[in-house]
């Protein structure tokens, strides 16, 4: 008997066991090494991978063949769109090529390797291009250490250089590599080596100082570790608490500069302590909205590790639409995200390799409407994207809802979720109108589809009432019941008792 | 013949009065949790020492908190507990509290024994059990009162939720004291050693499988190898 027991308890210990270790990888639709199963996909409500229908095709791709240039170009630092007008920084050949889009064609206009009246004349490693409204072009000037504004048939204009201010290290080169300029043509520029913020100069090429320096972040086990644990020579070694420089910058139609940061800990991505995509305010300050369960760090899955192809995704460049929409590119696995301005993602797409579609070494992204433009370093191709009936239907939902027209967009959403069931956005945008229209119940069902608690509370709370005043009756009817069926029960029972004793006093009085 | 007859009746009148004996002993220790978690000096005190409680009763309650935790990650409205239903393994999630709670058990027994608490392993089950009670009698109305609630009204529901945890905790506490006969001190200072012990077996286990894996390794290759030889 106690043998038995023991077996079974074993058997039962064995299989709990075995339970325990066949834990199912918490990943799905994914590979082993992180790239998803398929091109296009996004991240549902518990972070899981789920393939979806194409939000984007390639169009065309761009490169010295099919522009017609005679010297081929090599190693393109950066992109710019201006109206219809793709500027293509080729920085080991000092020019940019100005594509224009017309009739549906990309042809060169013109090629700008010069500035008539600058000193000097020719650039040297161009990385960034800016033009503004008014046709005249800021070109970061990298090795000939200068921001330089020439008017748009590229006569010299004036010449931003290294600041004199005692704030700004003098011992070191001053190599500007991104540069945007606001519409009251301030220039604000990332420089290499320089980790204090965004080089900010006036429109009378004075310097006024840094915005946006990235705040030390050090915990307080890292601080009392360093401070009273190390040696002197280990505190050396170690790396030191210093602001991480920006990797990218672009300014939206607002004035607001978005920036990203490649350089953070992994492990700080989901509390979203690393903030690698930022909305700066004049202050500095981060301002990007962040309402979706995940912030807004690319891929929410990966292997970790440092590699080229391993590790959280590395914004190298972001790009914002008219309607804030913002589009970032992965330089890992090269890969585009695109995120409302709510900060929820809207669609995945991109992979690493040498077809069409697919990246080396992507390093800038532009939008053209809501045609995208992708830079290849290594390639030395733009790969230009259009969106697909999908990527359309979902811009016009969120398009149409920006605008008030609610229904017109629950029924576009509805479109959305004809193509593609996984859409937790579309769940939620047709649960909002539904809410409007007083549907309660469906809106209820449509926000629990999109884990959308707050407006689930929110929608739950007007349909507790009414269904509380619609059952009013049933429910006194309820307690009436639960309050008198055992007072009846106890008055049966001791009516019941009477009679029984008053029988048995008869019996003896009988007897 | 007749007396044959009436043996078989009055087994069979034995057997049903038994029955009903214990049926009436299983309601009476399921009852008698109400006091244990009302009063739980006297009530811990009474149930191993008194034999208030029966293994019947201190099984219903763990079967009960499994279904309880179960029913909790399935049935909670989602605004306020989060599980991802479609990895969730019922047999996976009671083993994960099922194992541990045995092993406590285990360890504490293991670990009291040799310091003469006077708790047997079925009395440390026991009681630990008892004191599941209050979690069960919370935990299971908030399930159902969970769907009746608003996200904003969530504080009531953590509230009641953080209740029934302390509580239970409390219970164990005390329950331990009780049937060891230990001072509060020297319960806190054996609760530490029970968690310690617990990851002492859960080591051994750990070794012993991974040492039987490498074993059934070995002849599996030896007999591979020796199949290579003879053909």
């Amino acid at each position: 008997m106690m043998m038995k027991k023991t077996i079974s308890f074993l058997i039962v210990l064995a299989m709990l066991l075995s339970v325990g270790t066949a834990l199912a990888d918490d990943s799905f639709n994914t590979n082993k090494d992180g790239y998803s199963t398929s091109y296009t996909y996004g991240y549902d409500y518990w972070g899981d991978v789920q393939e979806s229908p194409d939000a984007y095709r390639v169009k065309t791709v761009l490169d010295s063949v099919s522009l017609g240039l005679d010297v081929r170009i090599s190693k393109p630092q950066s992109l710019y769109v201006r109206d219809n007008d793709l500027y293509i920084v080729d920085t080991l050949n000092n020019r940019i090529i100005q594509v224009q889009y017309k009739n549906d064609e990309y042809t060169v206009t013109r090629i700008i390797d010069h500035v008539t009246g600058g000193n000097p004349e020719t650039f040297n490693n161009p990385y960034d291009v800016f033009v503004d409204p008014e046709g005249s072009i800021y070109v970061a000037d990298f090795n000939n250490n200068r921001i330089v504004m020439m008017d748009k048939d590229l006569n010299f204009l004036k010449e931003f250089t290294k600041p004199t201010d005692a704030t700004f290290d003098q011992s070191i080169d001053f190599l500007p590599r991104k540069i945007v300029v606001d519409v009251a043509g301030r220039v604000y520029a990332l420089v290499t080596n320089v980790n204090k913020g965004i080089v900010k100069y006036e429109t009378d090429t004075s310097f006024t100082g840094f915005i946006g320096a990235t705040p030390v972040s050090v915990s307080m086990v890292d601080y009392i570790w360093k401070k009273y644990f190390m040696t002197q020579a280990q505190r050396d070694a170690s790396a030191s608490f210093v602001p991480t420089e920006y990797e990218n910058i672009f300014i939206d139609k607002d004035g607001f500069i978005y920036a990203t940061i490649t350089n953070f800990s992994e492990y700080d991505l989901k509390s979203d302590a690393a903030k690698p995509i930022r909305r700066l305010n004049g202050l500095g300050n981060d301002i990007l909205v962040k309402n979706d369960r995940y912030p807004p760090i690319g891929d929410l899955w990966w292997m970790e590790g440092d590699s080229t192809y391993f590790g959280p995704s590395k914004m190298t460049d972001v790009t914002v639409f008219d309607n804030d929409i913002y589009v970032v590119l992965d330089r890992v696995r090269g890969r585009l995200f695109g995120y409302d301005e709510q900060g929820v993602m809207l669609w995945a797409f991109g992979t690493r390799g040498n077809i069409e579609g697919a990246f080396t070494s992507a390093v800038s992204i532009e939008h053209m409407g809501a045609d995208l433009f992708v830079l290849d370093q290594l390639e030395n191709s733009v790969t230009v994207f259009t969106p697909t009936e999908y990527g359309n239907i979902i811009y016009d939902a969120i398009q149409k809802y920006q605008e008030g027209e609610y229904d017109d967009s629950a029924d576009i959403w509805r479109a959305v979720l004809k193509q593609n069931a996984n859409y937790p956005m579309a769940f939620r945008g047709i649960g909002r109108t539904v809410f409007r229209q007083n549907d309660y119940e469906s809106a209820l069902e449509y926000f629990k589809m999109a884990h959308d608690r707050e407006n689930y509370g929110r929608v739950f709370k007007l349909y507790r009432k009414q269904w509380i005043e619609k059952n009013i009756g049933w429910i006194f009817a309820g307690l009436a019941v639960i309050l008198l069926v055992p007072l009846i029960i106890g008055r049966v029972k001791r009516m019941k008792w009477e009679v029984i004793m008053h029988e048995h006093s008869k019996v003896r009085k009988n007897d | 013949m007749s007396t044959a007859k009436s043996a078989r009746t009055t087994d069979k009148a034995e057997k049903s009065s038994g029955r009903s004996a214990w049926w009436a002993r299983y309601k009476d220790s399921l009852r008698y949790a109400l006091y244990v978690i009302s009063h739980p000096f006297d009530g811990f005190w009474d149930l191993t020492h008194e034999h208030r409680g029966t293994l019947a009763a201190a099984n219903t309650f763990l079967i009960l908190f499994l279904i309880t935790r179960v029913l909790k990650l399935l049935c909670t409205s989602f605004q306020f507990i989060s599980s991802p239903i479609q990895h969730i393994n019922v047999f996976e999630e009671m083993g994960s509290l099922l194992l541990p709670f045995l092993i406590l058990c285990l360890a504490n027994w293991a670990m009291t024994t040799l310091f003469d608490g006077k708790g047997r392993f079925i009395d440390i089950y026991i009681a630990m059990c008892y004191a599941l009670v209050p979690y069960i009698l919370i935990q299971l109305p908030m399930i159902l009162i969970s769907n009746m609630l608003t996200f904003e009204e969530g504080s009531l529901y953590t509230v009641m939720l953080s209740i029934s945890v302390i509580w239970s905790a409390f219970l164990v506490f005390v329950g331990l004291m009780e049937i060891h006969d230990y001072s509060p001190g020297k319960t806190f200072i054996f609760i530490i050693v029970t968690i310690v012990g617990a990851a002492v077996i859960i080591f051994l286990i750990l070794v012993f499988f991974s040492l039987l894996s490498d074993a059934v390794g070995f002849f599996v290759s030896l007999y591979r190898e020796a199949s290579y030889r003879l053909n």
